[in-house]
Order: structure tokens, then C-alpha cells, then sequence
């Protein structure tokens, strides 16, 4: 799996740190994603993938 | 023409017999016409979202504007009509003068500052439930936990003194009114306005560390925002930041005490997951927003088979969106043990709440906290006395009578 985050595109609503924090984490100066495994190991890709799905912004992909 | 709209269903829309459900108008919407017309109070027709798919669809999309400054803008009322263009912070703006504005303070609403202000919120809590304990009963648990709490909170975190909340508590809800006159509106607006421009002038001379000052020395003295732009942002962060969550922690009360089974649940756990899924399952289940998210086209827009044309109104009915059984099985069913991460409570799109992970965090201390020490909480009126609020754009209740 690749995860791809669009930095320009987050609104810093955190769902994907609760989703995947083996995957995402929020920078401390403006709360915008980051990506922190862009190949998650196996036990975080279910996590990545709800990340994905609920981002409101439309910020993440996932490929498979 | 005009025979079609009279046969429109009117937005909003009355609810039925269950205080907790959905106007059963916008249940029917959903089974037969997902994409239809409705009317408004000025007669206009904009569309009526109500399924989940299409909801997510459709406030993600960047040719859906939230500025009612546009042609087609679907109003709640001729208070939110005639006052249009007044207000100007990010909610009512689109990218990238929404993102440049909203980027301004996400840092301030990111998980690990909210995490870090847990032990002060779960201090706060411990503190209205010591106070209940130790008082007469019955008591009106908005008056008493559910308005204090989020209140205190984001007066902390704004830098606005909580010794006012009677002032923005009372103009906060005359602005929330499904009713108000414009006259009532741009009153309480300007009277709200008045007293953050006499305190934006005072941290100015005096700033401390929390937010709003931090907005005055980095924005308001370097000359990025004007005076007026830092008083429409502290208006939405103050009033969004309590009425919400207040209305959650009170109606989610109600809702569980009618419940017991999903109660005990909640009540008898240790488990931390539990008791956030259980947050998820009631904003799904409320979905305290509900007059609806309101936006208009700015271009052509094909849809489940509907064309939505440029400058048409849309209206996104997110109370029943999180009522589709297509992405939540048996969907009039609360159940705190389901999967509802995916719920749009808190809307959807780059619009998507701002405050949502401290809302989070002081429900999950709320919920886990004042039913294991009031483990006898009880509605101190029958059910059919609890004050609704019918009257106003977040739902709730208006007052809590509850004994033990």
C-alpha cells in the first residue's frame, strides 16, 4: 500500500491522527497533516484506509 | 409552475412523535425522491439533499459555495437575508480566503493541544458534578453541567472572560433563533460585536496567551487583519464553541436515559474506545445541526441523476444523511458499539467543523463521567415536558430537569 497526503488540500481536522496514528500525525505550528509512513506495515492499513475514506477534505489516497 | 411548488414539502420540516428522529418528511424524501425540490420561507425552491452518498458528494465538491453573498443562497430566514455580507468569517467564505482564514487557528484545535487540555476539562467536569452533589435536586442539568463546561472551556482558550457568559449566552441564542426579525438579529449581532471590539481593544493593551491575543499580535498589529475581521472570528469560535457541544451533552443525556441498555453500557466501561465510539453513535444518531448545510451552485453540477444548475440553492439535510441505511445498517437504532466513525455531524468538505476533536474530547469526558457518578440520574419530568428546541438551528433541549 502508498499513502499519499495533499498538504495544500488539508483543513487540520485530525480524523486521519484518530484513524492512523501510525500513519499521520498534525505539525505543531498550523495542525495541517503530515505523513509519517507513506508504506504502512500491514497492521495500519485498515487504519489508513478509514483515513482515506472519512478525510473531509479529500486530502488522502490510498493505492493498493 | 406555480401549482408544482405548492405541492412542494416546506423546509424545515416538523418532527414526529420520537424527539430523537428526523422529521419523518425528509425520511420519505430519502426513499422516494433522494434529490427533490423544497420550499422556503421566501418561496424559494433550492434542493433537498438527504442521502449520505450525495450529501458527502456534494459538500466535498469546490463548485458548492458556502458565501451567501451568492446569487441563490438558500436563507434560513429574512434575518439571515437581509443581514447577508455583514458577517465575514471563514464559514460563510470559500477557498482560498476560507482555507488562508481557517489556517489561522487550526493549530489551537489540532488533537495533541486538545489532548493536552483533557485533564483540565475532565477538572472542570469533576467540579459542575461536585457542585450538582452537593445542591438541591431536581436540577436543570443545561444550567448546571451541559452550558458551563463548554463554556468555561473555550473562554479559556479564547481569552474571553467567563465572568461575561450571560451576555453571549443570551445573544447566542437570539442569533441561533429558526425565528428572529432581522431587526432582533442585527441587534443582538451588534451587541455581541460591541462588547468583542471593547475586548479585542483591552487584550490589545494588555494581551495574554491565549488565542485571541495571539491573533492581535501576530495579525491585528502587523496589519493582516483588521479589527472587525478579529472580532467575526472571535464571534463563530465563541458562540460555535459552546452552544454545539452544550446542546450535544444535553440532548445525548435525554437520549441515553431513554436508552438504559445503551447507558450501561457506557456507564460500565473502562475502555476508553468504547466510550469515543459511543461519542460517534450519538452525533450520528442527533445530529444536533438541523437546519440544514446550506449552499449554492456556482456552476452545473450532474448528480444521481439530476442536474443541478449554476446558482441553484442546495440544501444538505446531514440529520438524515446520518439516518441512510445504506452506510449505517439499521440506521433508527442507537447503538454505541457500531461503527459510525463515518457519521457527517459535523458536516463534510473543507467546511468540516473546526472545533470537532474538543467537542470530541469534552463529550468523552461528559459521558464517561456524570453517569458513573450520578449512577441514579434520572429525568426529573416526563419525557413529553422536556423542552425541545424546535425554535432554534441547533437542536436540544432548552432546559434538563433531572434528580437522583
Amino acid at each position: 500500500m502508498k499513502v499519499v497526503l495533499d498538504q495544500d488540500r488539508c483543513i487540520g481536522s485530525g480524523q486521519c491522527v484518530l484513524s492512523s496514528p501510525e500513519v499521520f500525525d498534525q505539525r505543531d505550528d498550523d495542525g495541517i497533516a503530515v505523513l509519517l509512513a507513506e508504506q504502512p506495515p500491514a497492521d495500519a492499513e485498515e487504519g489508513a484506509r478509514e483515513a482515506a475514506r472519512i478525510c473531509p477534505a479529500l486530502a488522502i489516497t490510498v493505492a493498493e | 409552475m406555480s401549482e408544482i411548488v405548492e405541492e412542494l414539502p416546506t423546509y424545515p420540516m416538523s418532527r414526529g412523535r420520537c424527539p430523537f428522529d428526523p422529521p419523518p418528511e425528509l425520511d420519505r424524501l430519502q426513499d422516494t425522491e433522494p434529490l427533490s425540490r423544497v420550499k422556503l420561507w421566501d418561496g424559494s425552491t433550492p434542493w433537498m439533499v438527504t442521502r449520505y452518498d450525495h450529501s458527502r458528494q456534494l459538500l466535498a465538491d469546490p463548485r458548492i459555495s458556502s458565501d451567501p453573498r451568492n446569487d441563490g443562497f438558500p436563507f434560513s430566514n429574512a434575518a439571515q437575508s437581509q443581514n447577508r455580507g455583514q458577517f465575514k468569517a471563514f464559514i460563510v467564505r470559500d477557498d482560498p480566503e476560507h482555507a488562508a482564514q481557517r489556517r489561522l487557528v487550526t493549530a489551537d484545535f489540532m488533537i495533541k493541544r486538545v489532548e493536552a487540555m483533557r485533564p483540565r476539562i475532565q477538572e472542570i467536569t469533576d467540579g459542575l458534578i461536585d457542585d450538582i452533589l452537593a445542591g438541591p435536586k431536581p436540577v436543570d442539568l443545561v444550567e448546571t453541567l451541559a452550558l458551563p463546561l463548554p463554556s468555561l472551556v473555550i473562554c479559556e482558550l479564547l481569552g474571553v472572560p467567563y465572568a461575561d457568559r450571560s451576555l453571549f449566552h443570551r445573544l447566542g441564542k437570539t442569533l441561533l433563533r429558526r425565528d428572529n426579525t432581522p431587526e432582533q438579529s442585527r441587534a443582538a449581532s451588534e451587541e455581541l460585536r460591541a462588547y468583542l471590539r471593547d475586548l479585542v481593544n483591552r487584550l490589545d493593551a494588555e494581551p495574554d496567551d491565549a488565542l485571541l491575543s495571539r491573533l492581535i499580535v501576530q495579525q491585528l498589529r502587523t496589519g493582516q487583519m483588521g479589527i472587525e475581521d478579529i472580532v467575526d472570528m472571535a464571534l463563530l469560535l465563541l458562540i460555535a464553541g459552546h452552544e454545539t457541544t452544550a446542546n450535544m451533552i444535553a440532548l445525548g443525556t435525554v437520549a441515553l436515559l431513554e436508552h438504559p441498555d445503551q447507558l450501561a453500557g457506557l456507564r460500565d466501561t473502562d475502555d476508553p474506545k468504547v466510550v469515543a465510539n459511543a461519542v460517534e453513535e450519538l452525533l450520528r444518531y442527533l445530529t444536533i445541526v438541523h437546519n440544514g448545510r446550506r449552499r449554492v451552485a456556482l456552476d452545473d453540477i450532474e448528480i444521481g441523476g439530476q442536474l443541478i444548475r449554476k446558482g441553484d440553492g442546495v440544501i444538505v439535510a446531514t440529520e438524515i444523511a446520518n439516518r441512510d441505511a445504506e452506510a449505517f445498517p439499521d440506521p433508527d437504532k442507537l447503538d454505541i458499539h457500531r461503527v459510525a466513525r463515518h457519521h457527517v455531524a459535523f458536516g463534510y468538505g473543507v467546511h468540516q467543523c473546526l472545533g470537532q476533536p474538543l467537542a470530541r474530547v469534552e463529550l468523552q469526558v461528559v459521558y464517561s463521567t456524570l453517569y458513573r457518578r450520578i449512577p441514579t440520574l434520572a429525568l426529573a419530568v416526563p419525557l413529553d415536558e422536556v423542552p425541545f428546541k424546535h425554535d432554534m438551528a441547533i437542536y436540544g433541549v432548552h432546559a434538563l430537569p433531572v434528580t437522583w
